[in-house]
């Protein structure tokens, strides 16, 4: 399989004190790491293209540990994580699901033993196309809490023959969360959904 | 009075590849943003002094953040920029508070000397609208390799009340600069020009 061209790589960390609401203590941080790669497989129909996951890998393993980097370094701060893709206009939505494994895999092997399946969303899209990440618990899907979302974009990509892949990591709830449900500290943590 | 910040966002932007070679070391720029109430919001105010504090705290906050991202003293820094966007309530001349009188001395400790000119940008917006920040030589303005920006947008801010504050710091110039002008090496660095 190709190898993996990487053009240009975001690590943004948003620290959010309040939303107009009280202030915790704690401020919530959500931190995304997006990469730029070459779509190997732009501009016409590829039959085999699953053996490119494979090689994704150390690209996600990167990225997973950046982003635990960015939130101080300590995997165990983070409870919300999240993925998702922007193939370019010279590719297929197909493509974008090549992140699923390579990018879930390489956050639950960086964060021990989280059970829920990483949330994601994909489209094709074009040079400053935003995309927004949806983000749940990483051990319990169902944890009310902690559904959000980031929205995420790079000015100049993904070009024709580009692909841009996300991944994102919280530290916590909402910052004003109160729409009850399960909650985290109620949750099994076994089967990934409560 | 000092800054009521509802949320920070730091990213850094790196370059690792441009129409199809290798950029090595990637060239690298950090921009970090606050999103601050704006006191002044809704009527006019005459004594604009309070922004101008505000400013002083902010360029040390955001350069600071911006150093910390990049990993690296503040000898290292090469380029930077500063910006504002004033939400719907505000004026821009609460920008221009911010951003003029006192911001630069803080950010010049951040990153050590400075003795060019922060170039500037400012304008009036709304919830996830692009602000651009430009980028210049922090010691000698007509470097020409280091004449950049970059974007940034916040999906939930500057609300109609707020105030997005952007500083940018690099520790390197373009990815292929070959326009010619006057080179990093060969600036002196003691006027701020050249």
């Amino acid at each position: 399989m190709p190898e993996v061209e990487l053009r240009k790589m975001y690590v943004t960390v948003e620290t959010i004190y309040h939303e107009f609401g009280p202030v915790p203590d704690v401020p919530l941080q959500r931190a995304a790491a997006l990469a730029v790669i070459r779509n190997p497989f732009a501009g016409k129909y590829v039959e085999d293209i699953a053996g490119f996951m494979e090689d994704l890998k150390p690209l996600g393993l990167e990225m997973a540990d950046r982003l635990i980097a960015a939130l101080g370094g300590d995997p165990d701060r983070v409870e919300g994580f999240g993925k998702g893709a922007i193939i370019g206009p010279g590719g297929e939505l197909e493509h974008g699901a090549l992140w699923h494994v390579p990018g879930g895999y390489s956050m639950r092997e960086r964060l021990g033993d989280s059970r829920a399946i990483v949330p994601s969303t994909k489209k094709v899209g074009t040079v400053g196309t935003r995309i927004d990440i949806p983000i749940t618990h990483i051990n319990a899907s169902y944890v009310r809490s902690h559904f959000d979302a980031m929205e995420l974009g790079v000015p100049d990509a993904p070009r024709n023959d580009e692909m841009v892949l996300a991944l994102v990591m919280t530290t916590g709830p909402r910052i004003h969360q109160r729409v009850g449900g399960l909650a985290a500290a109620d949750i099994k943590g076994e089967d990934g959904l409560r | 009075m000092s800054a009521i910040i509802r949320k920070i966002v730091t990213t850094v932007e790196e370059t690792h590849r441009e129409i199809g070679r290798t950029i090595s070391p990637p060239t690298r720029k950090a921009v970090a943003v606050a999103v601050i109430e704006n006191p002044f919001a809704g009527n006019y105010v005459e004594d604009l002094s309070p922004l101008m504090e505000i400013g002083a705290e902010l360029g040390g906050l955001l350069g600071e953040a911006c150093v910390a991202a990049l990993g690296i003293e503040p000898s290292q820094a090469e380029s930077y920029g500063k910006a504002a966007m004033v939400g719907e309530n505000g004026e821009l001349e609460h920008a221009a508070a911010i951003l003029h009188p006192k911001l630069g001395a803080p950010l010049r400790k951040a990153v050590e000397k400075g003795a060019a000119l922060v170039p500037s940008s400012k304008k009036m917006g709304g919830p996830g609208q692009a602000l651009d920040v430009p980028l210049g030589h922090k010691d000698a303005a007509y470097v020409r390799s280091h004449f950049d920006g970059i974007e940034v947008r916040i999906a939930d801010a500057p609300r109609a009340n707020e105030i997005m504050v952007a500083v940018s710091v690099t520790d390197s110039g373009r990815p292929l600069p070959r326009v010619g002008g006057l080179s990093a090496d060969e600036a002196i660095g003691e006027d701020g020009l050249r």
